[in-house]
């Protein structure tokens, strides 16, 4: 049901967004207000909602100018592929890198976006944990646990989500810490691993649903800000257990230049992104399950957020275009492990 | 009578509904936006591959397996549909009791439901947490995410086909066959297999075409009952979505061109099989 609503806002803020591109000029001048696109990925929904109030209030304040943002959900990588084949985003802010580098690839975002804002882009981070359901029955802890006898996983489909590439990438890095860097023990672990898999749902919202909705497995491997959502949802349900290893998930945004250029909007939309790194944006990403960048900010949060966890990044990997090509591509480790 | 009529309106050289090259027209011009042109990108699309990477592409292990996962459970589905789906047409045509109307308008749901809330509401219900799920769990019978459940994903989606095309032939077949094979003595099953049956046998299997076309090409309802696990329920339009999401369009289109031409040589192998029945059984 949830995504049939999701697909449903997803068409009437495309079809809004191709209104405004149609008429855009006239009304503009007539409101003296600003519009601007932000398309992003599954669980940014409610931080931006909160966000864009925020932000429209700062512009008005610094500018005196009204502006009105649409945002569009889904997943990462269909987002991605949305805005290569038109639509018409002013920001994207997605899950990976690697889905915004094949925007800069289609010629709509110029080459050293990452370094346009600090961190790398990424305004925001999370990271993995897993989600069991209330009294942790099978006794999960970390890692190894997730190939116990009887424990089913419920994860998504790393080829198809944004977020599943980084639970493989977390458990990758666990294993080959563990057995001091061999390769082989970390394919043979993640091997195991996607054996106790029962459901490779195609998105992270969809794997979410199928553990709590359809009550399907023991553990979720989820983003920790999905985890804290469904805590919310469902008090007293479920438990949060955060493993020894996981990965720092920066998920990036960027300015459409191409897009922002023809709008008339690249102030406004650097600001947007800008903003992001605000006192009052990092505190509110920090109330929506998401860890600030700001590290004296994030310190606020460090009752809800584990931060005595070891996080690798995804530089260890490489970045994110050589994690692609060696872990997800086509005959790649994750379809080799299948294959075998 | 009916050879009659057309043979006058033949030698008249005019038509009883006028209009025939501007509602051709108009047929050739959707057919032509919605039909060819975009089949014909499709074959654009995919020719950015060479024939060596074409059969690379569709041949893959992962990609093979799609095709088997989908073609074998759209088959079962079509094969049970055409049995059910042929009792409910039988039903629905021959006896009389209340609440006929809403279930024949029932048959219908399946077309008007959006095939993701049918998927949504299949895998609630059958999953091994769920009301039908649990009793066949307890008996250790897994149905949502397994290909049983695909399966079943797709007789939903199918059932509709195989009635409808069954019951109108249904209707429309003399009562005077049964009472004279009746009165010749034969037996109920009899009347059924070498009476009956071989009449509606032509409706059937294009019912069952239908069904099983529609079953290979079912994505919506299916992706949520199925586990999606690579080898053991991916389907194949599910392959062709993953290859979209990652950037590779021709791959895409390759997988699709191949599926199409299954389902195109299923059909023609279904129809000429009921062009020829019709003939036998007119002579």
């Amino acid at each position: 049901m949830k995504k049939r609503v999701m697909a449903g806002a997803l068409v009437i803020t495309m079809v809004c967004a191709l209104m405004f591109a149609g008429c855009g000029k006239p009304s503009k001048e007539e409101s003296q207000g600003m519009e601007l696109l932000n398309v992003s990925y599954d669980p940014t929904r409610e931080l931006y909602e909160k966000y864009n109030e925020l932000f429209a209030e700062y512009w008005r304040e610094k500018t005196g100018e009204e502006v009105m943002i649409t945002q569009s959900h889904g997943g990462s990588g269909s987002q991605a592929r949305s805005v290569i084949e038109g639509n018409e985003a002013d920001v994207v802010t997605l899950a990976l890198a690697h889905d915004i580098t094949a925007i800069e690839e289609a010629g709509l975002i110029e080459t050293g976006w990452m370094d346009e804002f600090d961190r790398s882009s990424a305004p925001y981070t999370s990271t993995i944990v897993f989600l069991v359901r209330k009294g942790n029955e099978k006794g999960i802890q970390d890692w190894d646990d997730l190939i116990k006898d009887g424990v089913e996983v419920i994860t998504p489909n790393p080829k198809t989500s944004g977020g599943a590439c980084w639970n493989f990438l977390a458990a990758w890095a666990y294993e080959e810490k563990h057995s001091g860097g061999d390769e082989k023990a970390a394919r043979d672990f993640l091997k195991k691993l996607y054996e106790h898999v029962l459901v490779l749902d195609s998105g992270a919202r969809g794997a979410t649903n199928t553990f709590v909705e359809n009550g399907q497995g023991d553990v979720l491997i989820a983003w920790e800000n999905e985890a804290y959502l469904s805590m919310e949802q469902y008090p007293g349900e479920y438990e949060i257990v955060a493993p020894s290893i996981s990965i720092l998930a920066q998920p990036s945004v960027a300015v459409v230049d191409k897009n922002a250029r023809e709008h008339g909007t690249e102030e406004l939309a650097k600001a947007y992104l800008e903003y992001l790194y605000s006192e009052d944006a990092q505190r509110l990403a920090g109330e929506n399950y998401y860890r600030p960048s700001d590290e004296r900010i994030l310190k606020e949060f460090s009752e809800q957020f584990h931060l005595d966890m070891e996080l690798v990044t995804i530089d260890d990997f490489g970045g994110w275009n050589a994690a692609y090509d060696t872990y997800f591509q086509d005959g790649a480790v994750f379809d080799q492990i299948y294959g075998e | 009578m009916e050879q009659q009529i057309v043979k006058v309106k033949n030698k008249k050289g005019i038509q009883v509904i006028p209009g025939f090259g501007l509602s051709l027209g108009v047929t050739l011009t959707m057919l032509s936006c919605l039909v060819l042109i975009p089949l014909a990108s499709l074959f654009l699309s995919a020719g950015q591959l060479d024939l060596k990477e074409f059969l690379a592409v569709v041949t893959a292990r992962q990609i093979v397996s799609g095709y088997v996962v989908s073609l074998s459970c759209a088959f079962f589905a079509a094969l049970i549909n055409a049995v059910f789906g042929l009792i409910l047409a039988w039903v629905l045509v021959c006896y009389e009791f209340p609440g006929k109307r809403l279930m024949d308008g029932l048959i219908e749901l399946p077309f008007a439901l959006p095939t993701a809330v049918a998927g949504i509401s299949l895998t609630f219900l059958y999953s091994d947490k769920g009301w039908i799920g649990t009793l066949f769990a307890k008996a250790g019978v897994r149905i949502a995410y397994t290909r049983i459940g695909i399966t079943i994903a797709m007789i939903f989606v199918g059932i509709p086909f195989v009635v409808r095309s069954v019951q109108p032939v249904l209707e429309k077949l003399p009562r005077q066959y049964e009472e004279a094979a009746m009165t010749l003595g034969a037996s109920g099953t009899y009347i059924f297999f070498r009476v009956i049956l071989p009449e509606l046998f032509p409706a059937l299997l294009a019912g069952f075409g239908l069904a099983l076309a529609r079953g290979i090409g079912e994505y919506g309802s299916v992706v949520f009952i199925a586990g999606n696990i690579p080898y053991k329920t991916q389907i194949a339009p599910l392959l062709i979505m993953t290859k979209l999401e990652q950037y590779q369009y021709a791959d895409a289109t390759a997988i699709a061109l191949v599926l199409l031409f299954f389902s195109f040589v299923l059909m023609l192998l279904i129809n000429s099989a009921q062009i020829y029945m019709q003939r036998f059984s007119r002579s």
